[in-house]
């Protein structure tokens, strides 16, 4: 214990480049820009998917078998594959994105889509009835009432994309995991330890945030929001 | 497969280790989980203490977890107890919800029911409500099965050995075979628990079944 | 006998559910709770076996005051009976019925004998014995449920809106298997609805409450409709009540007239020498009343399809109420009045009805 306090409390190691605070900030950039891409891509899919119905079996099934992936050994063959053809900082930046874009997707697929698919068939069948468009009841019901699971799905993949870009260290990628795997190669359990804490206390954060949008974005009327059931949630690795 | 046909015996004993560390701590959580979601679920205040509490030992990543583990448990950092506990934390932190929603699904009625018959205490707990909640509990086993096989691998990073080990060899000898020969290892591994836990289930559950087919 | 004595149920919150309730529910009978909801009627029967203890006063059974005894052993020595069964999905019906011999201590052959032989005793086919509740209908489910309930054969059976979650249909037949049931067993009965009609039609006696859990009225169904205490107890048994007295007035001797009939599939010659200028023709198939039909609107033979079919039928020796609607469905303004096998006796007409109403020197019960 004593050994990470001191190395936590070494003030060189809050400086520079390879420092605490720009390595925490590594690590955030490169979650939310993977979160962002796979948002955009997959909350419309799981909300179209969710209003037509169309597409259903696959989201579950491609759900499913991503879980079943070890995160570790998809991240080395990608970079094994693709690293050789690129070059420079990107050459194992963009092979860890893509794994951390396709580990993201299907927990905000599976939550936007469970979201709208769940919503009560009268309340949108009350919504046709008055008269609302395809896009109207889209946009004014299902969307707000999908909101807890869209945002269960988004906590999910963002914590897998967190536990995942730490582990991406071992692929010489920057951020927080450098502590964790630099401290392992130089036997410095101190560094290793620190380091395990702050990526636990920053994930924690990161939830707590998300939380807190989701208590503002969520309508009142929908609270308790039903948590992802156990089979839908998907854990972090 | 000239690799896997060479390697089949350290394949086959990677495999056994890294199923001992899957399975182990499945049932040391699944042990635990059952008196903590049965405690979470009568009692209102132990109830979002014990549901958000053990949800937050679930956001930490399962690398920071594994090396966190000897500052608790005062273990060496190589020690394969480091991630049977860890997972068990997992575990447990999965299966403690799910616990409680599958106690919560016993429909009233049928609890008032078994209340009027004088079935009492622990007798109605495990005669009653733990069987008619196993299909739910039984969903979350699979899914925390299945993590539990990917997690596992990741503490080859730290040099203990399982087939995540096959991962790390070949990304240092980049060598593509045994990283692929690892990742099929895993998925039947899952595969093959997955239907395990299924299988218990149906006979543990047969008014499943006959309600499907009604 | 079971009897509340000062009975009162004060939730933590507040909530002043039962208040001061008294009143003997005798052995043998049915007492029906009724009253809307948050009359407290649910909270009454369960404080009978303690599901819910009273906050003051005291229930006995049969002399006993249910606070000295266990619980458990004052449960398993009463069947109850909830709107949706409460069935465990996860043991089949047999297993679900035998659950309280088993507790008992029975042991298997007799528990399962016993319950095979509920089974049967309500009507239920031995091939569901192996079933799931989930692959029965609501029906079959509130069957099994009451099995279930008399499988120990207690003394004293708890029924909580029992038939409320089936369909009329079915509710009503689950009535009548429940008073033929009732008649051969002679169980003590609490039973609780908010129907009205299930209360009059069910009860021996039957217990008005109202909300705040006080008692309105105890008296038996006819009593209740031809004599309401308070504007309360009128409204809440609500309209026709005059008629629907007449539900338990025993029919006395009533001028019942020959009818002339022809046979279905008679023809349409065959009607109108029968008819004689009359509208209206009775119709009947091997003796039994099946509908009226009017001559002048025939084809060439009297089909099904040409019967009026909106007459009700009465039973000799039934009720005032049941001849006096006979009188009023039918076409013919005569109504029709049948033996205990449904065949044809003769007909009456509304007129001779009142007449008997009136004549009736004792006038409503009261």
């Amino acid at each position: 214990m004593n050994l990470v306090w001191a190395w936590l409390a070494d003030p060189a190691h809050w400086q520079g480049t390879g420092g605490i605070p720009a390595r925490i900030a590594e690590h955030l950039l490169y979650s939310a820009l993977v979160l962002v891409l796979a948002a955009a891509v997959a909350v419309p899919l799981g909300l179209w998917i969710g209003h037509t119905g169309r597409g259903r079996v696959v989201v579950v099934n491609v759900v499913n078998g991503m879980r079943s992936v070890p995160t570790l050994g998809l991240l080395y063959v990608s970079v094994l594959v693709l690293a050789p053809r690129l070059r420079g900082d990107w050459a194992f930046l963009t092979p860890a994105i893509i794994v951390l874009f396709l580990l993201a997707m299907p927990p905000i697929l599976a939550g936007a889509y469970a979201g709208v698919a769940e919503v009560d068939p009268g309340v949108r069948d009350a919504a046709r009835g008055m008269g609302m468009s395809g896009l109207e009841v889209l946009w004014g019901v299902e969307i707000p009432c999908a909101l807890p699971l869209i945002f269960s799905g988004l906590r999910s993949a963002t914590l897998q994309v967190i536990a995942t870009a730490t582990v991406a260290a071992s692929v010489s990628v920057g951020g927080l995991g450098r502590f964790l795997i630099d401290g392992l190669a130089a036997r410095d359990y101190g560094q290793m330890a620190g380091g395990a804490l702050l990526i636990g206390l920053v994930a924690l954060a990161v939830d707590g945030v998300f939380a807190l949008v989701q208590r503002v974005a969520v309508s009142p009327g929908l609270r308790p929001a039903r948590p992802l059931k156990t089979h839908e949630a998907i854990p972090a690795s | 497969m000239t690799w896997f046909l060479d390697h089949l015996a350290l394949v086959g004993s990677l495999l056994l280790v890294h199923a001992w560390l899957a399975v182990v701590p499945l049932l040391l959580g699944l042990i635990i989980a059952i008196p903590l979601g049965w405690l979470a679920e009568r009692n209102r205040v132990l109830r979002p203490i014990l549901v958000v509490g053990t949800g937050l030992l679930y956001t930490i990543p399962s690398l920071a977890l594994f090396i966190l583990m000897p500052l608790v448990l005062g273990t060496g950092i190589l020690d394969p107890l480091n991630v049977i506990i860890a997972l068990t934390v997992y575990t447990v932190a999965l299966l403690v919800r799910t616990v409680v929603d599958g106690l919560s699904a016993v429909p009233e009625t049928v609890r008032q029911a078994a209340i009027a018959m004088g079935i009492g205490g622990a007798r109605r707990f495990f005669t009653v409500e733990l069987p008619l909640a196993v299909p739910v509990i039984s969903s979350g086993l699979r899914v925390a099965a299945v993590s539990n096989v990917s997690i596992v691998s990741i503490a080859a990073l730290l040099g203990i050995a399982q087939l995540g080990s096959l991962f790390t060899d070949g990304f240092a000898r980049d060598f593509l075979d045994p990283i692929v020969v690892g990742i099929v290892a895993c998925l039947v591994l899952s595969v093959v628990l997955d239907a395990l836990i299924i299988g218990v289930t149906r006979v543990l559950t047969p008014w499943v079944a006959a309600r499907s087919a009604a | 006998m079971i009897t509340f004595d000062k009975v009162t149920k004060v939730y933590p919150d507040g909530t002043r559910a039962v208040d001061g309730l008294s009143l003997d529910l005798p052995t043998g009978k049915i007492t029906v709770f009724v009253g809307p909801s948050g009359c407290g009627k649910t909270t009454s029967l369960r404080m009978i076996n303690r599901m819910i203890e009273p906050t003051s006063g005291t229930i006995g059974i049969d002399g006993r005051p249910t606070s000295s005894l266990d619980p458990v052993t004052l449960r398993r020595g009463i069947g109850y009976v909830i709107q949706s069964g409460g069935l465990f999905a996860h043991r089949t019906v047999l297993e679900n019925i035998a659950t309280v011999p088993l507790l008992l201590g029975w042991g298997k052959a007799k528990a399962y004998g016993a319950a095979r032989e509920l089974i049967e005793r309500m009507g239920l086919d031995a091939s569901l014995t192996s079933k799931y509740p989930a692959q029965l209908s609501g029906g079959q489910q509130q069957r099994v449920g009451v099995a279930r309930a008399l499988a120990a054969d207690p003394p004293v059976m708890l029924m909580d809106e029992p038939f409320s979650a089936v369909d009329p249909q079915v509710r009503e037949q689950l009535q009548d298997e429940f008073l033929r049931l009732q008649a051969e067993l002679g169980k003590t009965i609490v039973f609780v609805t908010h129907d009205i009609d299930e209360a009059t039609k069910l009860g021996d006696q039957v217990a008005v409450l109202r909300v705040g859990g006080t008692l309105a009225q105890l008296a038996p169904p006819a009593d209740l409709l031809a004599d309401p205490v308070d504007d309360f107890v009128a409204d809440f048994i609500g309209r026709d009540r005059g008629y629907r007295a007449l539900a338990f007035v025993a029919a006395p001797a009533l001028p019942i007239q020959p009818e002339a009939t022809v046979e279905l599939g008679a023809t349409r010659e065959q009607v109108a020498a029968v008819a004689a200028g009359a509208p209206w023709v009775l119709v009947v198939e091997d003796g039994a009343p099946v509908g009226w039909v009017a001559p002048e609107r025939l084809g060439a033979t009297v089909g099904r399809d040409d019967l009026h079919r909106g007459g009700t039928v009465a039973r000799v020796g039934g009720s005032l109420r049941a001849a006096l609607d006979a009188a009023l469905s039918s076409p013919s303004r005569r109504g029709v009045l049948a033996d205990d096998d449904g065949r044809l006796v003769g007909t009456v007409s509304a007129t001779d009805v009142l007449t008997e109403i009136e004549r009736d020197e004792t006038g409503p019960p009261s």
